[in-house]
């Protein structure tokens, strides 16, 4: 009777704006969250869903989608990846890529950490250079190495200009190599390739396991001195022991970026992703979602986004699975 | 430091004068062989990094010394290491539509610098934003919401980037617009995260004394959280002007008009159409472009060090 009575009698100014408060309170956090979660709806988890529809849409194309066409269900565009001839090149590519460059990029970097853990002079400027590679273009730098590695050649045939590192080359009694030109073999593009690749891969690892390093408690290698053992033998059963859960950190987001592996080549190569006149010898997994993409169909370029994600995921959980093992927390 | 232990060893020893003198030898021998190991594995390690450090230095060291030289001089057989004469106008030319084969990179220059800026300052309102509600506010389905914003971290970007490409070009018909180069990525999961672990360190009793006296929340998210968040922002103004600077994929699928061209676009563009000239590849103007695109990157660096280094060392990746 009571409560009835009063919810009847009209609020007061100071009753209402109470009210009003604690329902604004419920809701604000959202309010806070709206605009973050309007894009990430949009251009993250409509992507997810839409990426999984249109992969299963033959021939999907999203102009044609506005201007009202319909596409049949089916796995043809999963059939058309597959069949190209260039998804072998680019998966081959991706994965020799990545199977050299990660272990050379970890060994090294672990080297140079080790190293500079290990000097007090001159540490902080020498640790400022080895992060340099990180705060660079792909783009620019891939440049600077093509003309490192390039030949200028006078209307394509006799080289006018060796390059730097033909120079060096001969300077220690080797012979030129055509490393980018036009004709040049495919091992000595993936070797520039390579060397760019490390070179760019380095300072986030050396950052990561520096840091790793100096969170090593220094009483292990007291020990390990006492006892008289080799430098070598407490690299491997003490550092690397400590650090292997860093060692499985980089290794596994080197992985994953080397999947993605395509501004390195384009800055090297250029968007043809080749020497001259061999288009296409050195496109990756992500360079073959964009030539689709620029071509329009894309549904292929869903179903090959797709298949990449399924290839990442399934080497991400087999690293997962051999660091379970092997890292020592 | 082992000399040391080695003294220690050697002062409690109560044998005879002879054995004692022996022993003294015998230590002062090994004590020095070692200090001697020890100075040989000091230089070995300055040479092996020193070695590493020119390795890494060369292409930065290369691209600045090609930008001076002269057509004539970078063609020279066997490179010099040193510009005969400096070049200057390697850099103005460039600038020129009519020498790069009508690229306006003046036009792309300012283009980047907008969208980063443009970008940045619209990220940093909505990261903040969405931090304070994560770590501050208490409403329900919280813990959910955050769980599945950082799963979506774990999906690679070149899943979103097919159908944003037909959200974008085909649907909103943002094709050569700034808006297609700025909204995709004004939310950022990772930097949420940065930015919400941070808040988090700061004591929720001055949220409480602050509601006590009657602040509201955005004064003191402005007058308390932002100060106290400043390193996290820096990193993550720094993280995001970077990315914007250094973007290629998405900004080459959105844009063909140099009115809206980044960067980066217009460089790759520039050594295709200045090497293709078969005639005369012109490599000096193409690497001091690279110089313009790369030295601001590197000036940040070296006033933000700290911070950049902090953002990256959590980040994972590059970009």
């Amino acid at each position: 009777m009571e409560k009835t009575k009063q919810a009847k009698t009209p609020l007061t100014k100071m009753e209402k704006k109470i009210r009003a408060k604690a329902i604004f309170n419920r809701w604000k956090a959202w309010l806070y969250l709206l605009p973050a979660l309007v894009i990430l709806g949009l251009f993250t988890v409509w992507p997810i869903i839409n990426t999984l529809r249109i992969a299963f849409l033959n021939d999907y194309n999203g102009l044609m989608e506005v201007g009202g066409a319909t596409f049949s269900v089916g796995v043809k565009n999963f059939a058309t990846v597959l069949k190209d001839p260039s998804f072998l090149t680019s998966l081959g590519n991706t994965m020799l890529l990545t199977v050299i460059t990660v272990p050379v990029s970890t060994m090294l970097a672990l080297l140079i950490a080790v190293a500079l853990n290990s000097i007090k002079p001159l540490r902080r400027l020498l640790q400022t250079i080895f992060f340099l590679p990180y705060v660079t273009n792909s783009i620019a730098i891939g440049m600077v190495f093509m003309a490192m590695f390039n030949m200028v050649l006078l209307k394509g045939h006799e080289p006018i200009s060796l390059g730097i590192i033909n120079t060096i080359i001969e300077a220690f009694g080797g012979t030129r190599i055509n490393w980018v030109n036009a004709g040049s073999s495919k091992v000595a593009n993936m070797v520039v390739l390579i060397f760019y690749i490390v070179w760019n891969a380095l300072p986030f690892k050396i950052l990561v396991l520096l840091g790793g390093l100096q969170g090593v408690n220094k009483q292990y290698y007291d020990a390990a001195r006492v006892d008289g053992a080799s430098r070598w033998r407490i690299f491997w059963r003490i550092t690397v022991p400590m650090l292997s859960p860093m060692i499985a950190y980089v290794v596994i987001t080197g992985f994953i970026g080397g999947f993605k592996e395509y501004t390195s080549i384009v800055g090297i190569f250029g968007d043809r992703m080749g020497p001259v006149g061999a288009d296409g010898s050195l496109n990756t997994m992500v360079g073959m979602i964009y030539d689709s993409l620029n071509d329009g169909s894309q549904g292929i370029a869903s179903a090959a986004a797709l298949i990449l994600f399924v290839i990442i995921f399934i080497v991400t959980m087999i690293n997962l699975y051999v660091s379970k093992k092997k890292v020592h927390y | 430091m082992e000399t040391d232990n080695m003294e220690k060893i050697e002062t409690p020893s109560a044998a005879e004068e002879k054995s004692k003198g022996m022993a003294e030898k015998d230590i002062k021998k090994t004590a020095r062989l070692q200090l001697v190991g020890k100075i040989f594995v000091q230089i070995g390690l300055y040479l092996f990094l020193t070695v590493m450090a020119v390795i890494v230095l060369f292409p930065f060291y290369w691209m600045l010394i090609s930008s001076l030289k002269s057509v004539e001089e970078y063609n020279a057989l066997r490179p010099t290491l040193w510009p005969e004469q400096f070049v200057w106008s390697n850099y103005s030319m460039i600038f020129d539509p009519t020498k790069t084969g009508g690229l306006d990179l003046g036009r792309m220059f300012l283009n980047t610098v907008y969208v980063g800026i443009v970008s940045t300052i619209l990220s940093l309102i909505v990261t903040v934003l969405s931090a304070f509600a994560l770590s501050r506010l208490e409403f329900r389905g919280k813990n959910a919401l955050f769980a599945a914003l950082l799963a979506t971290m774990m999906i690679p970007g070149e899943l979103f980037t097919v159908t944003n490409y037909i959200t974008v070009v085909n649907w909103l018909n943002w094709g050569n617009t700034f808006a297609a180069l700025i909204v995709p990525f004004l939310v950022s999961v990772f930097y949420i995260y940065l930015l919400r672990q941070n808040f988090l360190q700061i004591p929720n009793e001055l949220y409480l004394a602050a509601k006590v006296d009657g602040t509201s929340d955005l004064k003191y998210l402005w007058r308390v959280m932002i100060p106290l968040a400043a390193p996290s922002l820096v990193s993550i103004t720094i993280l995001k002007m970077m990315g914007a600077w250094n973007s290629y994929i998405w900004p080459k699928l959105v844009t063909d008009d140099s009115t809206y061209q980044l960067i980066t676009v217009g460089l790759r563009e520039l050594g295709t159409r200045l090497s293709s000239n078969a005639s005369s590849p012109n490599f000096p103007a193409q690497m001091a472009a690279v110089v313009l695109v790369t030295v601001p990157l590197l000036i940040v660096f070296i006033f933000f060090r700290k911070y950049i280094m902090r953002g990256v060392s959590r980040s994972g990746t590059k970009g």
